[in-house]
């Protein structure tokens, strides 16, 4: 079996957004900020690829406020996360592939 | 992509999945100071009880020596010995204790966060602190229940339950938080629910079983995380 590199996920080329789903994967919710300290990026960056992820539908927003402090969490939905282990399981493979060639 | 690059991914995301849900950067070192405070502790509240049961022995021997059969109930009462300022200090030195323990902790881990990459104050150490705070606080209220609760002046019924409530409602904290740190503070914790429950079946050996809780545990704890977490 051949598996190449075109069955990794497109939505998970970018490094940010691989680490975010991470998150997103042992977490079940995670907030902007905490988000944006462990990722060490700006704020401008880190909600570009959020969004990204909100539009291939693979993570939900939820709004509230803590007080008067807007606070932002971010939910993995089902398909993120089928998404996010699919893209794994490649990964591992190609590895594999890569072994015993 | 190369192997190597393959794997390098595979490892960062294990990697921040790691630090996004655990606190990892607790110290051990902190475990170890923790430890060696308790046992100082300890030491010291065994003088001060130690003093305080020396006097009342003293004080029993000269009551014997003025009245050679003691047929009524002894001239003397409790308060003779002041054993609501022993209380006190003893309160006083687990507090101090307590205090030189948790800033250590937040020292020491600080530190270790800075190294580690991890945010201090973040997700995972908001989760750990709120799941150890839950049974802590309730241990603490019972604890203040047991305290000041008395039939009468001399005779306070729960001061025995203090030692034993105290070990099981901190292993107990210990095992809620367990899921947002290294997996080794879950049997630390079970081994305080176990000692805090022996404790409760041998009243009066409260202070050797907060020696060995606080003090003996958190040392063989600490070591363990240090050389296997801490560098």
């Amino acid at each position: 079996m051949n598996i190449s590199f075109d069955k990794l996920d497109k939505a998970f080329e970018n490094r940010v957004r691989l680490q975010i789903m991470s998150v997103l994967a042992a977490n079940e919710r995670y907030d902007f900020n905490s988000l944006k300290d462990l990722l060490n990026i700006t704020d401008g960056n880190l909600a570009s690829h959020l969004k990204a992820l909100e539009k291939e539908e693979y993570i939900i927003v939820h709004k509230s406020f803590l007080g008067r402090k807007p606070n932002t969490n971010y939910e993995a939905t089902d398909k993120g996360k089928k998404a996010f282990k699919d893209h794994l399981d490649t990964l591992e493979q190609l590895i594999k592939q890569q072994k015993l060639a | 992509m190369e192997e190597t690059e393959l794997q390098n991914e595979l490892a960062s995301i294990r990697s921040i999945m790691e630090r996004s849900s655990k606190f990892i950067s607790l110290s051990g070192l902190s475990g170890i100071l923790a430890g060696v405070y308790a046992l100082i502790g300890a030491g010291l509240g065994y003088e001060l009880i130690h003093d305080a049961n020396s006097k009342f022995e003293d004080l029993v021997s000269r009551i014997r020596m003025a009245e050679p059969v003691v047929t009524t109930t002894p001239s003397f009462n409790r308060y003779d010995l002041d054993y609501s300022s022993l209380i006190w200090k003893l309160f006083a030195i687990a507090a101090v204790v307590l205090l030189a323990s948790v800033v250590t902790a937040i020292l020491l881990s600080s530190r270790q966060a800075k190294r580690k990459n991890q945010p201090m104050w973040g997700a995972a150490s908001k989760s750990l602190l709120f799941n150890m705070m839950v049974p802590l606080i309730t241990g603490g209220c019972l604890i203040a229940v047991l305290v000041f609760f008395k039939l009468n002046d001399f005779f306070h019924p729960y001061y025995g339950l203090v030692a034993p409530a105290s070990l099981i409602f901190y292993g107990l904290a210990l095992v809620s938080a367990s899921n947002f740190t290294f997996g080794e503070v879950k049997y630390l914790g079970i081994c305080e629910i176990f000692l805090g429950l022996y404790a409760a079946c041998l009243p009066g050996h409260g202070l050797l079983f907060w020696a060995l809780g606080f003090g003996v545990l958190h040392i063989v704890y600490g070591a363990r995380i240090y050389f296997k977490y801490d560098k």
